[in-house]
């Protein structure tokens, strides 16, 4: 592998900052990985997911900052008997952000972790 | 309205130096109070008592960087809630609820919206990457010296400067809570954190942190509770006692002047949620986990230990106005026995959760209370000053100046070194910046993490084109644009250097210098034509294979 894997490896040997290791094997076996089916699989689903779930907290967020800046009259809009919109809402990123990392990593447990297990298996680790 | 922005930029994150806003002069030194200072005593006691034992238990580099990589996730994620979690978070946000209700709900959310960020791109990837600093893994396949400069010096700078933050906080807040001089409040909290770090390096830090971080929930649970209990459990009960004493009335319930800028809101948005990933202090809790799984798991549970509590701090902001606001004790009286419901506060407004402790469950509860702030600050700076000693010893000294070849004896005893100098640095400036307003040094210190670490690291990891010039410079220049925008704002150009008028509009530069350093490190890849660049595109893709699957991962177990 590239020179990170040696950095302070393990606790024994110094960090060798120089050579890059020669790899006619690791090279083909990670070219092997690369393109395996699972493993582009497991990527393409795994790094959609997350972008399209870090959109999603992008738009809450900011789409809660706008109506702060842009609509301060529809968040002082009452939806208890003292409570507001906004506090509701404000209430509802919070839990929103919580509640998407719940998706994500319920997912990642199940499906991506499945896939990686898979490839794994199909690279005879 | 700018500058209402700075001084929560500051409570959030350095709680204490909150003070430093308007009323930095109305800090005044209390009457000793000797049961916060005895449970202040045991926590201290303690924890040196955990960091003894880490010490006799922490023999290797990954021991002393890393905890051996055997922290569980639960534990992980109590103490990365922990490092979050400041005295600043809880008396800062509590005391903004307190003056302006909504309003500290917005700082809330901007705080804790980054958390789902660092999940969905960053954790994992880390994990399988690195192994003991976030510079481990932005130099995977780029050049070690150059990358390794350029995120040590991105280290460091947020460091110095959450650090200053920290220790003139923890002055003042000691000042108020224990009733103890500054010099001595610096002194102690400097001396602590060099014992913690350079005896029980990542172990003690970490169980520091985690105590903390319980005590802290615990007793904002118990405060919260006790106001609710107050109100029959129901939250529009309190509200509404809340809007009857308030002198704003209604308007607590709704956004008031924090947000009138658009501009200014989001770049703190961007500021805020990007610089959460590029927290040096936090990203190194991902190696002391075992795998990518631990990382994940770690992050969801912290994100919900952090809401939790933003959560209750907002209870506690309420149960301020609607338990103190109209009982004199908790206030200097003027003239007549009259007084300012939102200025004059006893030990001024960021002290509403301590006087709120005394007001619901009496003193000893209260000298808890303090004793509790005392030690989020405590294992704050122990982690900060962590990672910069990292940064030292395991990027500076062994990649760059010995290039590799020193021994993991050597590389440990230059950390520990480093911790004791930064310890004695930070005691350094903690007192020259005594009078000086900190206020931006928050603000400051994670517009730089986003523009300089988050971007360097995400592009190496996430973009095949990332070539070294390119990361070097667009670190670079996001650095220094954040350094710059920031020394051309309000809050130094004219607060603090007396200039008329700010040369940069708005307080958090991170809207246009993260970009900025985005755009740099794009462009001079893009253009970067040399041989090495042409051997890290083609070294993406190992990178690439570990980073996704975590073959070939460091175990960090070092026995």
């Amino acid at each position: 592998m590239s020179r990170g894997t040696t950095v302070g490896a393990a606790g024994t040997q110094p960090a060798p900052a120089a050579p890059r290791p020669a790899r006619a094997d690791t090279g083909s076996a990670i070219g092997r990985i690369a393109h395996s089916p699972q493993f582009r699989q497991l990527v393409a689903e795994r790094t959609r997911f997350g972008w399209i779930l870090t959109g999603l907290m992008l738009v809450v967020y900011f789409g809660f900052i706008g109506l702060i800046a842009f609509d301060k009259a529809l968040l002082a809009v009452k939806v208890g008997s003292t409570s507001s919109l906004g506090l509701v809402l404000g209430v509802g990123v919070i839990l929103f952000a919580f509640i998407l990392t719940g998706i994500y990593v319920g997912r990642a447990n199940t499906r991506y972790d499945a896939l990686s297990a898979d490839l794994k298996r199909s690279l005879g680790q | 309205m700018i500058r209402r922005f700075l001084v929560l930029a500051v409570l959030l994150a350095a709680g204490p130096a909150l003070a430093a806003g308007p009323d930095l002069g109305a800090v005044q030194q209390q009457a000793t109070n000797w049961p916060a200072i005895g449970m202040f005593l045991f926590f201290v006691l303690f924890t040196l008592g955990i960091t003894y034992k880490a010490a006799m238990g922490s023999k290797s580099a990954a021991d002393f960087y890393a905890a051996g990589g055997g922290i569980s996730a639960g534990t992980n994620s109590l103490a990365i809630a922990g490092d979050y979690m400041s005295a600043a978070s809880f008396l800062g946000i509590s005391g903004l609820v307190y003056t302006s209700g909504f309003d500290g709900l917005i700082y809330s959310t901007g705080f804790l919206v980054g958390w789902p960020i660092v999940l969905f791109l960053i954790a994992e990837r880390l994990r399988n990457l690195g192994k003991f600093t976030f510079a481990d893994v932005a130099s995977f396949r780029l050049d070690q010296t150059a990358i390794r400069i350029i995120s040590a010096t991105g280290t460091l700078v947020v460091v110095a400067f959450y650090l200053i933050a920290q220790m003139v906080g923890a002055g003042k807040l000691i000042q108020l809570l224990f009733g103890l001089p500054y010099l001595y409040a610096v002194v102690l909290v400097g001396i602590l954190m060099i014992v913690y770090v350079a005896f029980g390096g990542m172990k003690a830090t970490t169980w520091v942190q985690v105590i903390k971080a319980c005590l802290l929930l615990g007793g904002a649970t118990f405060m919260a509770g006790a106001v609710l209990y107050r109100y029959g459990f129901n939250p529009e009960t309190l509200f509404a006692k809340a809007v009857e004493v308030h002198p704003k009335g209604d308007a607590i319930m709704a956004p008031g002047g924090l947000v009138s800028n658009p501009v200014e809101a989001i770049s703190l948005g961007v500021g805020l949620m990007f610089g959460t990933a590029g927290l040096p202090h936090i990203l190194m809790r991902f190696f002391t986990v075992s795998d990518a799984q631990a990382a994940r798991k770690s992050v969801f549970y912290a994100t919900g230990l952090i809401g939790y509590f933003y959560i209750l701090t907002f209870i506690i902001g309420f149960g301020g106005i609607a338990l103190l606001m109209s009982d004199p004790d908790y206030f200097k009286l003027g003239a007549g026995g009259t007084f300012d419901k939102l200025k004059d506060m006893v030990g001024g407004t960021n002290m509403v959760a301590v006087n709120l402790a005394n007001a619901v469950a009496g003193p000893y509860f209260l000298g808890f209370i303090s004793a509790v702030a005392f030690a989020t600050i405590l294992a704050v700076v122990a982690g900060l000053t962590l990672a910069g000693a990292s940064a030292v010893s395991h990027d500076l000294y062994a990649q760059v100046i010995a290039r590799g070849r020193t021994t993991e004896a050597a590389e440990v005893r230059l950390s520990k070194l480093s911790a004791v100098v930064i310890g004695i640095v930070a005691i350094a400036l903690g007192y020259i910046f005594e009078n000086q307003n900190v206020a931006f040094m928050v603000g400051l210190a994670f517009s730089v993490a986003a523009s300089c670490n988050f971007p360097v690291l995400a592009m190496s990891i996430l973009w095949r084109g990332t070539t070294t010039w390119g990361a070097l410079s667009g670190g670079l220049v996001g650095l220094v644009a954040a350094v710059v925008m920031v020394v051309l704002s309000k809050a130094v150009w004219v607060t603090t250097l007396g200039n008329a008028a700010p040369i940069f509009p708005y307080d958090n530069p991170a809207l246009f210098s993260m970009p900025l350093a985005f755009a740099t490190i794009w462009i001079v890849s893009l253009l970067d034509r040399s041989r090495r660049a042409a051997r890290e595109r083609a070294a993406f893709e190992a990178q690439y294979v570990r980073s996704e699957t975590g073959i070939g991962a460091s175990a960090a177990h070092a026995h």
